[in-house]
This record gives structure tokens, sequence and C-alpha cells, in this order.
């Protein structure tokens, strides 16, 4: 039992930090259609800023200091996606092969320019003291920092239903996933819903960002990787511009593959891979996902 | 004196030649049916004056040109437009679909209540459960909330059952008192009743412009429209 609980809020904690990557990228393809595959230069880009602020701006690992610089990490990350979508991406609207391109060319560039700079090798991101405690839950000893990803994802979980549900922007977006020709003839200027979405998404990517880093005990221009291959299951399994879906898939995804390394050492990303293939052959849109007309 | 004036407009879809030169005004404070048989280019010239279609040409608005400008700034200098296939946002509730269009900072809820008051009871329903002439309410109504100096409506009787017809139709004869409005219709029972100019196209060109009286000789509609002069 006292294992069950360890790897089920071990998980829901790798799950949200999938959601963290997830939710912009959904949102992103969501509305836009655009398949940006340089979502994960926004999580690295929001780890190096976290890791400027923290080391060079406070120079301490207090807990003010790190969630500061998790969330500057997030604007960061936030502006750099936005100064992509308009020098690159309006350009490329409906044009899917340019799209994957371009954002693949920009994440070798920036992956690139980082790697030249900082070089590929692990920094120590400071996280505060109280990261490398647990907390018992019956005799379970579960790692405190856990904790912080998942009250993270759920804030921002929270944030980006709020604006979706309650915001002009947010209705500007929902009804700009189902027709965007018509929003424009309503007289509203969905570009700035589009870059308004780009911003959100980098911003999460970037808070994840920071928070992966915490987890891998480092920020390299290299972490995006895997994170961005789990990104693109979450937001296919939970189905494409559904939050919901990616909060649901991201759960779904952290806990069967913290159960299956556990007791089948290993094989957690493959069982992962299987479920991928499961969710495309009886509902392709997704677990959440609309049928398009 | 005229709200909206093409002059020379071409459309060009897929090396197709759509419109072919096509001039028109329309004058204010009238309701203008835009008539033609199927294909002939009639949505396709809304489209053009929305920028919902690249174009070459003249397209003026009061006078001021619209032609190239986005679509949104286009409409934000005060067209409504009901599309042909009333495309609605079917995820959000009526109540959304409506608030979506405002622009307006008082906008005419009581025109678009009073005209449709059927709407007023499903604001928390989501647009895509409605019928479709329900669905063609909230369309025309999205266009109705704000002040604007034309109303560009694309076929509201399409696929509509005869009830509904007519129900819709007593709406628009409501709302053409009071504003300019382009009308594509193929239900001239519906353009003899609301219309007070009339337009007709033919392979991409205005070929006639006058009164809907003319609507009443039979000769003159089948050798026009290609059809009966025995309408609904």
């Amino acid at each position: 039992m006292d294992t069950f609980v360890l790897i089920s809020i071990t998980g829901v904690g790798l799950g949200a930090l999938y959601f963290l990557v997830a939710s912009g990228l959904s949102l992103i393809y969501g509305l836009m259609g655009v398949l940006n595959f340089a979502h994960g230069t926004f999580l690295v880009v929001g780890a190096f800023v976290g890791l400027w602020m923290s080391t060079q701006v406070f120079h301490t690992n207090s807990t003010f200091a790190f969630i500061v610089s998790m969330i500057v990490g997030g604007i960061g990350a936030g502006i750099f996606a936005l100064i992509m979508e308009q020098l690159l991406i309006t350009r490329l609207y409906n044009r899917h092969i340019d799209q994957a391109l371009v954002t693949v060319g920009v994440a070798l560039v920036v992956g690139a320019v980082l790697g030249g700079w900082f070089t590929n090798d692990l920094r120590l991101l400071p996280t505060p003291p109280w990261f490398i405690n647990t907390v018992t839950i019956g005799k379970a000893f579960i790692p405190v920092d856990r904790f912080l990803y998942i009250l993270t994802a759920l804030a921002l979980l929270g944030i980006f239903v709020g604006i979706l549900k309650f915001t002009r922007i947010g209705l500007i977006i929902r009804a700009g996933v189902e027709n965007r020709t018509m929003v424009t003839a309503l007289g509203i200027n969905v570009k700035r819903a589009f870059s308004a979405v780009f911003f959100l998404g980098g911003f999460a990517a970037g808070v994840g960002g920071v928070l992966i880093a915490a987890y891998q005990g480092g920020v390299t221009p290299l972490m995006a990787g895997s994170w961005l291959i789990y990104g693109f299951i979450v937001v296919v399994i939970g189905g494409m511009g559904s939050i919901g879906g990616s909060a649901v898939a991201a759960l779904l995804i952290g806990i069967t593959k913290q159960f299956v390394n556990y007791y089948i050492p290993g094989l957690g990303d493959f069982v992962v891979v299987i479920l991928l293939v499961a969710v495309l052959l009886v509902r392709p849109q997704g677990l959440f996902g609309k049928v398009s007309a | 004196m005229s709200v909206l004036s093409l002059k020379d407009v071409h459309v060009y879809i897929q090396g197709s030649h759509v419109l072919r030169g096509v001039t028109f005004e329309i004058p204010s404070n009238k309701v203008t049916a835009l008539l033609g048989r199927n294909g002939v280019g009639k949505s396709t010239t809304l489209k053009a004056i929305m920028g919902l279609r690249q174009s070459t040409g003249e397209i003026t608005l009061d006078g001021k040109s619209i032609h190239g400008k986005p679509t949104y700034q286009i409409v934000r200098t005060g067209i409504g437009y009901v599309p042909e296939d009333r495309e609605i946002f079917s995820m959000l509730s009526v109540k959304d679909n409506l608030n979506i269009a405002v622009r307006d900072s008082e906008p005419n809820f009581d025109l678009v209540y009073s005209l449709f008051p059927e709407l007023k009871t499903r604001t928390a329903q989501r647009a895509g459960t409605l019928s479709g002439g329900q669905q063609q309410m909230v369309a025309i109504s999205r266009a109705l909330l704000n002040r604007n100096q034309i109303l560009l409506i694309d076929e509201p009787t399409k696929g509509l059952a005869p009830k509904l017809v007519t129900e819709v139709a007593e709406s628009l004869a409501r709302v053409a008192g009071e504003s300019t409005m382009l009308l594509v219709e193929q239900n001239l029972a519906l353009v003899k009743r609301v219309a007070e100019h009339i337009l007709i196209m033919d392979q991409g060109k205005i070929i006639f412009q006058g009164e809907p009286s003319h609507l009443e000789d039979a000769d003159f509609v089948h050798s026009m429209l290609g059809v009966g002069g025995r309408h609904n």
C-alpha cells in the first residue's frame, strides 16, 4: 500500500511536469494548427532564464528566489515564443510542412547557440533546501518537490481554464479553435489571440523548464528532447486543443510510466507508446478531442 | 446616395475567373437583393467585399476604400455579415455566440431578443444543438447587435423548412425598414417582399440592375434566372 501511494503521488508529480510541457503545445496546435517542434526550446529558454535569475540576480536558494525565478523563466519563454510567432509563424499559417521545418530549425539553432555559449554540461539550478525533504503519507516517504510540481500544474490549469472560460480573449480562442475565419468576420483581430496563445504556451513550457531542471538536477541545452516527445504524446492522447484532455492524459501517462517502471523496470516508455497506439486505434481524435469536420 | 460601391471587381479562385468586373452601388437605407443562378458568383461577391477572397478593383464603403484591408478592419468600418452556411460556433453557447460578436459599447440586445424571443430562453444552450432555423437566428443576431452601415446577408433561408423561412423572412422584413442591406437570396417571394432594388448576376458579372417589380414578369425571371417565374 505504501508503495502504491508513493508511486501514485510521484506519478502525479511526473504527470504535472508533462502537463506543463503539453498544455501550450495543445493550445498552439488546437487554435492555430501550428505544428511547433520548437516547443522544447521554450522549455530550455525558460530553464536558462530561471537559472540566470537564480544565480545572477538572487544569489540564493531561498523559496522566494526559486518561485520568482520560475515565474520569470516562464515570462522569458513566453516572450521568446511571442517573438518567434511574430517573426516566423505569422507567415506560415496553414503551411504545415514549412512550420515543421522552420520550428525544427529554430530548435536546432537555439540548441546550438546555447550549447556553444554555455556548453551542453548540466548546470546546477539552486533549489530551496526543503526540496530534498520528504513527507510521510502512511508509511510512504514522498519527496516534497513533487507537491510543488503538482500545485504549479494545478495553478496553471486553473489559469488556463479561467482565461478560456471567463475572459473575452478566452472566448475568442475557443471560437477560433472552431472557425477562425468567422471570428475574423465578426471584426476580431484573431492574430492577437494567436499571439496570446503563443505567449501562454511559452509561459507554461518555461515554468515547466525550470521545474524540470529542478527535477533533473540542472539545466542543459539538451534537456528538452524526451520531454517534448512526451508532450506530443500527451497532446495526442488528450486530444488536440483540449487543456482538460492534456491534464488527464498527462496524469495517465505519468502514473502508468511510474507503475510500469517499478514493476517491470525499463519498460515505462514502451508501455506509454503502446498506450498511444491503443488510443490512436480506438479514438484517433484523442480522449477529449473533437472529430474534425 | 450609395453606401457601398464596387467597381470592376475581379476574383480568381484556383485559376478560375469567378468575378469578371463586378460593378454596382448599394443605395443607403434600402434592401438590395443580389440574384442569380447557382455558381454565378453571388457569395464570392460578398466574400470579396468582406476581404475573405482576394480581389482586384475598387471597393468603397461610405466613400472610403476598404479594398485590401484585413477582414476584421473591414468589419469594423461598419459591416455586418451573415454567411451562407450560418457558421455559428457550435461548441459555444448561444450567449457566447452573441457576446463574441459585440463590438459596440451598447450592443442592441433588445432588438435581437425582440426579433427572436426564442433565443432569450436558450442563452445557455450549446449552439450546435439548435435547429437550423434557430442557428440562422443566431447568425443574423450577430450582425444586428452592432450599429452597421450595411448588412451583407447570404442566403438566410437556405435549407430551412417552409415555416422557418416565413419566420426568418418576417425578421428580415422588420430589420429591412431601418437598415441598408445586400441580400443574396434564391427565394423570390422573400426578395419581392423585402427588396427595393435588385441586382442580377450571371457568369461573374452584373447583368441587370433595377426595381424588384421586374420579378413579376415570368419571362424576365425565366430569361434572367432560368426559373419558371412562379415562386413560393
